[in-house]
């Protein structure tokens, strides 16, 4: 049988950067399952990531999450949003070598049918672990990504993979 | 500053590429199904994951169970699962003596919206051990009635994993819809 899990793409950043975007997506992949092994840097906090898709600024993101802070757990939602809280991540004011892991699965990108859900993990080092369902309001096949911190920078060093998983 | 990075469509492969391969799919035709199942599953891999883009036909219930039985045991009593999942507003837990994966939604909120699922079965093939199943699945739909999972599923047997069986599940027998997806993959040890 056919290998079918390929990375397409991976981005190690070699200065400090807002936001890293895949774009020319091919259409050929089922799924597709995007890696983040990130430092924020900034203030000492923790930090949303969000996505864009498709370059669409609109208020078409929507969002269901699951997550707990090492007391307790708690879930809430984020609707009609102009993008897709995809984690959180820990910030720091100088790169210590702390990492933070963001992964997400984005599930039959490429049809033109329905509208796009995406599940997410991340993994703050500092903070909190989180889980989230997406839902991008468009029926259009995603052709580009846009993975961003709000305020603050993702570091150098910071690494971003794109994989493609073909079904048979 | 922004970084982008245009994609070259070079097939790259990646380091463990070729330990993941695709063994069967199954895309829901108009009309909808009940049930989908993966048989004659291979013992050549190490571990096997199912990946889902699915739907329930239903318009009242929101979200839907989706039943995972493995054999065609559909013995409840053979099954057991611990489930962590949070709606919007609250985070739940709970267990159940049933074969149950996780929710998808159902056509209530949009026609347009269906849940994902990342389904792994961990060392299907070994006859020493029960068998666990973990998913992640979840669904959004722009409102209340979103839903977000992490779940477990134990299965008492010590059998080699030949058969998984997906069904669609709430008591009223509902559908997976049209352009719903599961896709079985096994995955190599080294």
């Amino acid at each position: 049988m056919a290998s079918t899990y390929e990375k397409i793409a991976i981005n190690t950043l070699g200065s400090n950067a807002s936001s890293v975007t895949f774009s020319s997506i091919s259409g050929s992949y089922t799924d597709l399952v995007l890696v983040c092994n990130v430092i924020g840097v900034g203030a000492n906090t923790d930090e949303n990531c969000s996505i864009q898709v498709n370059g669409d600024t609109g208020s078409n993101y929507s969002m269901t999450r699951l997550r707990g802070n090492g007391t307790a757990a708690s879930s809430d939602r984020d609707s009609s949003a102009t993008s897709a809280i995809a984690g959180i991540i820990t910030v720091k004011t100088t790169d210590d070598g702390t990492r933070s892991n963001v992964i997400v699965n984005f599930q039959n990108y490429s049809n033109a049918t329905t509208y796009k859900t995406w599940l997410s993990r991340s993994s703050s080092a500092l903070y909190n672990v989180q889980a989230m369902a997406n839902l991008w309001r468009s029926t259009s096949a995603i052709t580009s990504i846009k993975f961003q911190i709000n305020s603050n920078n993702f570091g150098t060093g910071s690494t971003f993979t794109l994989y493609g998983i073909k079904a048979a | 500053m922004s970084l982008i990075l245009g994609i070259l469509d070079s097939g790259a492969a990646a380091a463990a590429a070729n330990s993941y391969e695709s063994i069967s799919t199954v895309t829901v035709g108009s009309g909808g199904i009940v049930s989908v199942t993966f048989s004659s599953i291979p013992a050549t891999y190490t571990h096997l994951q199912i990946r889902g883009s699915v739907q329930a036909s239903t318009t009242n219930q929101q979200y839907n169970n989706v039943r995972l039985e493995l054999n065609s045991d559909t013995t409840n009593a053979n099954y057991n699962v611990h489930r962590l999942y949070g709606n919007g507003s609250s985070a739940v837990a709970n267990t159940e003596q049933f074969p149950l994966i996780g929710y998808m939604q159902d056509k209530t909120s949009s026609a347009n919206t269906y849940s994902g699922f990342v389904i792994d079965v961990l060392d299907y093939a070994n006859t020493n051990k029960y068998k666990t199943l973990r998913s992640l699945f979840g669904g959004d739909v722009n409102m209340a009635g979103g839903i977000l999972g992490l779940q477990s599923e134990l299965w008492m047997n010590t059998a080699a994993i030949t058969t998984i069986k997906l069904i669609a599940t709430n008591g009223t027998s509902p559908l997976f819809t049209q352009y719903s997806q599961w896709a079985l993959y096994g995955i190599k040890g080294a």
